[in-house]
């Protein structure tokens, strides 16, 4: 049997992710980097690649960068201590914030957008 | 698919993506210096580029979305002189004077009056410059909160009209500054200004600022700034009791966590008076125990007139001195008159029953509540959910449209109010959000404190240094706008007569050694540990309870960490830099605090400020703002009265003084 080798690495970062990246969505326009108000992106050394999240621990979760994204390739994620929880009036079911479910998404714009 | 692929754990060790220079000086001359960029600078950039000045402005973020209101804005304060407003400035004032929560007797009345003034008409500037601040599509036509001859929407109450709801409010940052690169204004983004710099290099009291250094996040290079005037909006300091990225991030604080305090500390290594600085309390829940802003069910401030349901759906009903309010009466909560006055300026706005703790002890409402949105009006649920939430600070993707993405339907969905423990949280003190567990220790900077002692041309003790928004103690959205504009007037016309004053290279010297110090170590303590470690000193000596052994045990703390830790802080690159830097404005500012502190020698109800050795409490002699500066390299104590700007050499009304500084035509 093959032996596996294993590596050491810091313990993961909390929180883990800040925002994922669509691949194939992100044509590594690097907009988003200049949108971040701590600074939390960084180029990718591989170019058209998306950005690396250098500094999740360091997001406020403001969304700019997925805001500013012209190919909506950027998902803001709460940390699972965030994901708030609601209730349907009619069911009584629980819901929380970032975790699929199967109620249909609900596409109302905001007043402005 | 939306994956995390590209987070730093799976890019070990990857090269820093900028080049790095720390030896590289970039210079840069100007009229009008403006040191942050978020709503007051942007202003102030606006008006000082306007009349013709130069101006550079520096911010540690982007300018497009920096600052406390970078992320949006839904509505707008003390438009007193709006067609419908039925407050007057001079009516605000006395506002201010008698409620404690915007700084009661401690108010910066200029700088209140000032906004009173101005308010409105910045709200129509901005319309010009493209932010829609109208109902222009006559969504809400016929709403009690609308005026449908103007298309201009009221919040909170539909009697005075001082609160304008902004339909665009999230756009608001985009659209300064995009208006701030058509004037030209030199914006240097990404970089933080860390020391003032003045004639002769020579601080204290006395001296003139005639520029700053600063480097950047991601270059490390040093930049120089020479000006004629600079003003400081770089908002205040947040983050000296509350250290945590582990379970929310940067999101631990109520406040953008740029707020580190380099504005304060620059200030008063410079030689300036700043004031209020033992102000603080606990607005909300902090640290760990947050959860998204306005992103939980609420009946307070942007959430204002959401019905509350206990878990069995059971209505809480809203109060108004002990009288259960019908809906028609919640919107029209009006001061001076029958209601408390906190529709004036948000905040609290009526109550839930003030016994809601006892009556969860006995059982009558059970927990989880729950915002009961469906059973809202449309046109009011919509307004809520939709402009409300949607405009103001991180609610437009981080709660509207990311809710959204996983079904959240307000005309079917009630959102849950955080569980927390009935005594300490569903009464006042956690007021005016109710945002998870309040834990005294956890402090942060009153709304309106921790800011410079100004003239009413908004210049601080030093000569060619002005401050505006936070940093003149100002939390509002309208208050950093009219400040900003109203600061960069004062700092332009006093430009115009002034030569520019070479910088001294000695100065600028002694600046790079200390900026750059933890660039010459690659191990020790991180920014991180630091910030935390600092903020555990002030938890402990600097906490609800305030005596002077027990603050002097803090001050002998942080000298020993001035001496120990502070000396290993090591930077590996141009952001770690800026963190570290950050720690040394956070260890300065935290000494200030507790300085400050030790010379209030009574209690002050007013500011939430607990003295247990002294048992007075701060009416007359003890009525007093202590100022706090730096002189002959120690910490200096002084104080001056309150309403000085009512004093001599100004005028006894707000508005003469107004009239004879407000710059407008210069």
């Amino acid at each position: 049997m093959a032996e596996k080798e294993y590596t050491l690495y810091p313990n993961p970062i909390t929180p883990n992710s800040a925002i994922l990246f669509d691949e194939e969505l992100c044509n590594g326009c690097n907009r988003c980097i200049d949108f971040c108000r701590t600074d939390v992106l960084m180029p990718n050394p591989e170019r058209g690649k998306p950005p690396i999240v250098a500094y999740p621990d360091e997001c406020w979760f403001g969304g700019c960068c997925a805001g500013a994204c012209p190919h909506h390739a950027i998902l803001m994620v709460h940390p699972m201590n965030q994901r708030a929880v609601w209730r349907r009036k009619e069911t009584g079911n629980l819901y929380r914030v970032c975790v699929e479910n199967e109620l249909e998404e609900n596409k109302r714009p905001p007043i402005v957008e | 698919m939306y994956t995390n692929k590209t987070d730093i754990q799976n890019y070990p060790g990857i090269k820093w993506p900028y080049p790095v220079d720390y030896e590289k000086i970039n210079r840069i001359s100007c009229d009008v210096l403006i040191l942050g960029g978020g709503l007051a600078g942007c202003a102030a950039a606006i008006a000082a580029a306007r009349r013709g000045a130069k101006v550079a402005v520096v911010d540690k973020g982007p300018l497009v979305r920096s600052g406390s209101g970078g992320t949006g804005i839904d509505h707008w304060h003390d438009a007193c002189l709006n067609p419908k407003s039925k407050i007057s400035p001079e009516q605000l004032m006395e506002f201010y004077f008698q409620n404690p929560y915007w700084g009661g007797k401690y108010t910066m009345g200029h700088m209140r009056y000032i906004q009173a003034m101005e308010s409105y008409k910045a709200l129509l500037e901005l319309e010009k410059i493209g932010l829609p601040i109208r109902d222009f599509d006559d969504e809400f036509e016929g709403s009690a909160f609308r005026d449908d001859t103007t298309g201009l929407m009221y919040a909170y109450d539909y009697e005075n009209c001082t609160v304008i709801r902004l339909k665009g409010g999230a756009l608001l940052k985009p659209t300064l500054s995009a208006e701030v690169e058509r004037l030209g204004v030199q914006a240097y983004e990404y970089i933080m200004a860390s020391h003032l710099l003045t004639e002769d290099g020579k601080t204290g009291p006395g001296s003139r600022v005639i520029g700053a250094i600063a480097f950047s996040g991601r270059t490390g290079e040093c930049y120089v700034f020479n000006a004629k005037s600079t003003i400081i909006c770089s908002g205040m300091p947040q983050g000296e009791w509350i250290f945590s990225t582990e379970f929310n991030g940067a999101s631990s604080k109520f406040w953008d966590p740029n707020n580190t305090g380099e504005g304060q500390a620059m200030m008063a290594e410079a030689g300036a008076e700043l004031t209020l600085m033992e102000s603080n309390y606990t607005i909300c829940a902090n640290g760990g125990m947050r959860w998204p802003m306005y992103g939980t069910g609420d009946s307070n401030n942007t959430w204002y007139g959401c019905p509350i349901v206990d878990a069995n759906g059971k209505r809480i009903p809203y109060t108004q001195n002990g009288k259960v309010m019908d809906w028609s009466e919640i919107y029209k909560n009006t001061w001076p008159g029958t209601g408390d006055g906190g529709s004036v300026t948000s905040g609290s706005l009526g109550e839930l029953p003030g016994d809601l703790p006892e009556k969860i002890m006995s059982g009558e409402y059970k927990l989880p509540f729950y915002a009961d949105l469906p059973s809202m009006p449309p046109d009011e649920r919509r307004v809520l959910w939709g402009l409300m939430i949607g405009n103001e600070g991180k609610t437009n993707y981080p709660v509207y449209k990311l809710y959204g993405k996983y079904g959240f339907d307000p005309d079917k969905d009630m959102l849950q109010v955080p569980v927390m423990a009935p005594k300490s949280n569903f009464n006042k003190r956690a007021k005016p959000y109710w945002n998870g567990e309040v834990y005294e220790p956890w402090r942060e900077c009153q709304k309106c404190s921790n800011c410079a002692v100004y003239d009413w041309t908004m210049k601080t003790t030093l000569d060619g240094l002005y401050v505006a928004g936070l940093t003149a103690g100002n939390n509002f959205a309208s208050g950093a706008i009219t400040t900003g504009a109203y600061a960069a007037r004062n700092a332009w016309k006093a430009a115009k007569q002034t030569e520019l004053i070479p910088v001294n290279e000695d100065q600028v010297q002694k600046y790079r050694e200390q900026i750059y110090a933890p660039t010459k170590r690659d191990y020790g303590i991180g920014w991180k540990e630091f910030k935390a470690g600092c903020a555990r000193v002030m938890q402990g000596n600097c906490g609800e309870y305030k005596s002077d052994e027990v603050l002097q045990n803090g001050l002998d703390w942080f000298k020993s960490i001035r001496e120990g830790e502070m000396q290993q802080l090591y930077a590996r690159n141009p952001h770690e830099l800026m963190r570290t830097n950050e720690c040394y404005t956070q260890i300065m500012v935290s000494e200030m605090t507790l300085t400050a502190s030790m010379a209030r020698k009574c209690s002050s109800p007013t500011m939430n400020f607990k003295r247990l050795d002294y048992p007075g409490t701060d009416e007359g002699e003890n009525e007093k703002y202590i100022t706090i500066t730096v002189k002959d390299g120690k910490y200096t104590t002084g104080e001056i009265p309150v309403k000085y700007y009512l004093q001599a050499p100004y005028a006894q009304s707000f508005k003469e003084n107004y009239d004879k500084y407000c710059a407008l035509e210069d």
